[in-house]
């Protein structure tokens, strides 16, 4: 009896070994390719001290770089950002930040709150895959996920990947145990150009008003941050499409106003921060390319010291630590890409 | 709730451990109720139409048998006092009574299932029907939802019921017991029709854990499961492809569809059945077979005996042989022979019994013209080899057929073909579709496109067919195994570590191989502008 | 009895009444056999079979068939 029972244990122990190494090689590993997979699960293995959190889409990981902040402000932060984030994801994407650390503030990037329901199945499994497991997670697929969506394949991706043993390569064995890291602190580095050239005409909306499901969890956003003492700032990167509406902004104004949170638009402000569209951008004007988000790192670098406070650590040993080697092999991955990149195709 | 969905599973599971966990005088208890919160999580109105269903079943068996009951009483108390005369005149009164309530009680189930059901084929035959006439208003077609399985515990209910009318069982006195018969989670999907003297003997009692019967049930679970994911949902998309461009597929493709869906059909049906009986095995409760490798019969006959056996024996016992020996159908009999003489009158009670069969068979399959088609074609099948019967005779005896090696696989490839091509009916609403898809088969030369890739382009890859090929000879293997002991049994007596790593195998390949879930596609995963 | 044993053979020939005990079970006797026999019955001892009596035990054996219908004979 005894004996069957040890036989049993060890069986599960071993059926459970093969289907958790099944999952992993079965798992997209996002290093090479769609680096945008990789970014959210990067963050655990950062030190966490961070005084700023950027909260948001593609525009934010692509407008802020915080090696920049840290080298000329001594701005501790980080990006969590992911494509096509979400509302409620950026919203679960604190409270998973939270648990592990609670920044000065927070900046939000205002773009999501065009989304009021689950959009894309891809992208809800690039935010939420990487994310650990903890009841923010599962609140956050359960908001996320489409109609043809199951919570089981997010506890268990070996039920949403098991057909990929026809694409596996390399790749899945290379970083079956390790990965490289994509992003500088969340920060997407990309240094081709490639100029603004045309601007699609806005398509005319039936209904301006964000929805209720969004302004909820702004609501939420606000509120979490207040009860934990965190400023929210909102950002708007200069993104020249998808186009942000007139009607958009005064939404967002009078959130904004109401309850007394910086609001920094950087349509408005870009020529302020020095934005030049035939330079800054690598896909003509979606988003911001190395060049662009310096600049706006350092419009907003500068605001968040001189406006809202936020501590210089520059010289504090700690941060001079962890940022040191980062920022020198930021500025030698910057001279490796420029020299040897093409234009952006 | 479906067998492939992930929260059947997972209930199963629970139910399985929670099962084995309460005393075992609460285990059917907690059967019905796990049962009903399965049924319920379908919609509530299932639960109402089924509890109609049930109550309308017990309380008319509860009446018969109680008439019966005081018939037998009656009968010994006066067993001296009464001549024959007597004795049938009271015997006939207490039939009337339970009569009435027999036809009480059939009346509601067949009525609730046939509206339920075919409601809406009853509005489209009037619509179309009357569509001529003028100042015609097209009757909107109903919303019903349809409980999972009602064809299912519907005649299952009404068996129980005839079975309790004719004497052969006692009424079931405990509503819940009852309850828990007709409504046995495991059979709700995709059958099998039991009968209550079967399921009751092993229904109610407690099961005591045994590491055996458990494991035997989750293997049979898992090979239905290998039967259903990796072979006929994979081959239903190549079929689906063809099936819905009837004009794009033609030739051999209808010889490929016919395959697709003979071997689709096959698989998804055994499977579930395999599902069925394992849930049920791995709970203590023997449920009856319902197949018995139905693509190695010799002739249709064999093929019905032999293919969803619990529905055809229904149909067998409680249609047929009650139809047969009606006062209305010896009276046809007598007339019929008078007419036409005893040969050919002979036959016509019996194939008019036959043919009504066989429409109920068909229409019980689905709710459309089509299916009743493909029943009275089984039918004509079956009749006409019949008749033929004397020619195999003469045959059998001046070539020595019976003696040669090849005939028996000719008479298996035969069923097969004939079941296929019969099958096809079921796949197009519109009758003619399959009828000039089939003689397309002969006179339009398109065999090119079995092997000039025209196969690739039907949704499924080369890694597909290589899986379902291999699926398939497994699938073939373990039904030549099976014919000397279960192949469970035979794999049970290997070494351990051997079969454990058989059935973690089997295990990996359903979990990998499986058309279940959001196929993966790169595509989906290239980023694009956000 | 001898008059069942004619409706017997005359149906199949090939089998051996006299003996043979799994007529049904056996599947030597299908469903339409099993209704010829009854209506053959019906005619030659003008008794009617009830649907509930056509179950394997009443007719695997000559014997058997034979006690059923005595049995039906005398309306028990």
């Amino acid at each position: 009896m005894k004996k069957k029972g040890v036989r049993l244990v060890l069986t599960m122990l071993v059926a459970v070994l093969v289907l958790w190494f099944l999952q992993r090689l079965l798992m997209p590993k996002y290093m090479s390719g769609i680096p945008e997979g990789a970014m959210i699960a990067e963050y655990y293995d950062s030190e966490k001290i961070h005084d700023v959190i950027f909260l948001g889409d593609c525009e934010v990981y692509e407008a802020f770089s915080p090696c920049y902040l840290g080298e000329r402000y001594g701005i501790s932060s980080y990006v969590r950002g992911s494509a096509q984030q979400l509302i409620w994801q950026s919203y679960y994407l604190l409270e998973d930040t939270l648990r592990y650390e609670t920044p000065e503030a927070v900046v939000f990037n205002i773009m999501s709150l065009m989304h009021g329901e689950p959009q894309n199945e891809a992208y809800n499994r690039m935010t939420l895959d990487g994310m650990r497991w903890s009841a923010s997670k599962w609140k956050a697929v359960q908001a996320s996920m489409l109609e043809e969506e199951s919570v089981w394949e997010y506890v268990f991706p070996l039920l949403r990947y098991h057909t990929r043993w026809q694409e596996l390569g390399a790749e899945d064995v290379k970083y079956l145990f390790s990965r490289d890291k994509v992003t500088w602190e969340g920060y997407l580095l990309r240094v081709e150009t490639k100029p603004v050239t045309v601007i699609p005409e806005p398509i005319e909306l039936p209904d301006y008003t964000f929805s209720g499901y969004a302004m909820e969890y702004l609501e939420k956003l606000r509120v979490l941050c207040e009860k934990k003492g965190i400023e929210l700032i909102f950002v708007k990167a200069p993104s020249l499409y998808p186009h942000w509406y007139e009607e958009w902004e005064q939404q967002v104004d009078a959130y904004a106003a109401e309850h007394g949170i910086a609001y920094y638009n950087f349509l408005e402000l870009a020529e302020e921060a020095g934005i030049d569209y035939r330079t800054d951008t690598y896909d003509g004007g979606l988003h911001m390319n190395l060049s662009g988000a310096e600049k706006l790192s350092d419009y907003l670098g500068k605001k968040l010291v001189e406006v809202h406070g936020i501590p210089v650590r520059t010289g504090e040993e700690t941060y001079q630590n962890v940022w040191e080697p980062k920022v020198k092999l930021y500025h030698e991955e910057i001279e490796k890409k420029k020299s040897g990149v093409p234009e952006y195709e | 709730m479906n067998f492939t969905s992930y929260e059947f599973i997972l209930l199963t599971g629970l139910i399985l451990v929670v099962y084995y966990c309460v005393p075992k005088r609460f285990q059917w208890m907690f059967l019905l109720a796990a049962s009903y919160g399965m049924y319920a999580s379908a919609g509530w109105m299932c639960l109402v139409y089924i509890s109609i269903t049930t109550f309308s079943t017990y309380l008319a068996a509860v009446k018969i048998s109680k008439l019966s009951g005081q018939k037998a009483d009656y009968l010994k108390e006066h067993r001296n006092g009464m001549d024959k005369e007597a004795r049938k005149a009271y015997k006939d009164s207490i039939k009337r009574k339970q009569k009435v309530w027999l036809w009480i009680a059939l009346a509601v189930d067949i009525g609730l299932f046939v509206v339920l059901k075919y409601s809406n084929f009853f509005i489209g035959n009037i619509n179309a029907l009357c569509s001529g006439l003028e100042q015609w208003k097209i009757i909107p077609y109903t919303e019903f939802l349809v409980p999972l399985g009602i064809s299912f515990y519907t005649f299952q209910s009404m068996g129980y019921l005839l079975d309790v009318y004719n004497e052969k069982e006692n009424a079931q006195k405990n509503y819940a017991k009852l309850a828990l018969f007709v409504g046995f989670f495991p059979q709700l999907s995709q059958g099998p029709i039991s009968r209550y003297e079967d399921l009751s003997r092993s229904l109610y009692c407690g099961h005591e854990w045994n590491a055996e019967t458990v494991c035997f049930g989750l293997q049979r679970i898992l090979w239905g499961y290998f039967k259903k994911l990796v072979i006929a949902d994979r081959i239903s998309i190549g079929l689906k492809t063809i099936l819905a461009a009837p004009e794009q597929y033609q030739g051999i493709y209808f010889g490929v569809a016919m395959i697709f869906y003979a071997v689709q059909l096959y698989a998804d049906f055994t499977g579930g059945i395999d599902i069925a009986v394992g849930i049920a095995q791995a709970m203590g409760i023997t449920l009856k077979e319902n197949f018995m490798r139905p693509f190695f019969s010799k002739s249709i006959k064999e093929y019905w005996n032999r293919w969803h056996i619990s529905m055809g024996s229904w149909f067998k016992d409680y249609l047929f042989y009650p139809l047969s020996v009606s006062k209305t159908m010896l009276r046809i009999s007598k007339k019929s022979r008078k007419l036409l003489g005893e040969e050919a009158g002979k036959r016509v009670p019996v194939y008019l019994t036959t043919s009504i069969v066989w429409f109920c068979t068909g229409i019980w399959h689905g709710a459309s013209w089509n299916f009743v088609v493909w029943g009275l074609a089984n039918c004509a099948v079956l009749l006409v080899s019949r008749e033929l019967t004397p020619v195999y005779r003469w045959c059998h005896q001046h070539f020595s057929l019976e003696k040669k090696k090849w005939y028996p696989v000719f008479c298996v490839c035969r069923t097969v073909v004939l079941m296929s091509a019969l099958r096809m009916f079921d796949c197009y609403r519109d009758v003619r579709i399959p009828v000039r898809l089939f003689f397309g088969m002969f006179t339009e030369n398109n065999f090119s496109e079995l092997w000039n890739g025209g196969l690739l382009r039907l949704g499924l890859s080369m890694a597909d067919y290589i899986i379902l090929l291999c699926g398939a000879v497994l699938m073939l293997s373990v039904s030549l195994v099976q014919r000397k002991q279960p192949v469970r049994k035979t794999v049970s007596e290997l070494p351990y570590p051997v079969r454990t790593a058989l059935w973690l195998l089997l295990f990996t390949a359903v979990l990998l191989l499986g058309a279940y879930g959001q196929g993966y596609e790169e595509s989906q995963f290239i980023y694009n502008q956000f | 009895m001898e008059e069942l044993m004619e409706i017997l053979s005359e149906l199949h020939p090939e089998v051996d009444f006299e003996q043979e005990e799994r007529l049904v079970d056996g599947e030597i006797l299908d469903s339409f056999d099993i209704i010829t026999i009854i209506s053959e019955i019906a005619d030659t001892f003008d008794v009617v079979v009830p649907a509930r009596e056509i179950v394997p035990e009443n007719f695997n054996s000559a014997g058997s068939l034979w006690k059923m219908i005595q049995r039906l004979e005398d309306g028990e």
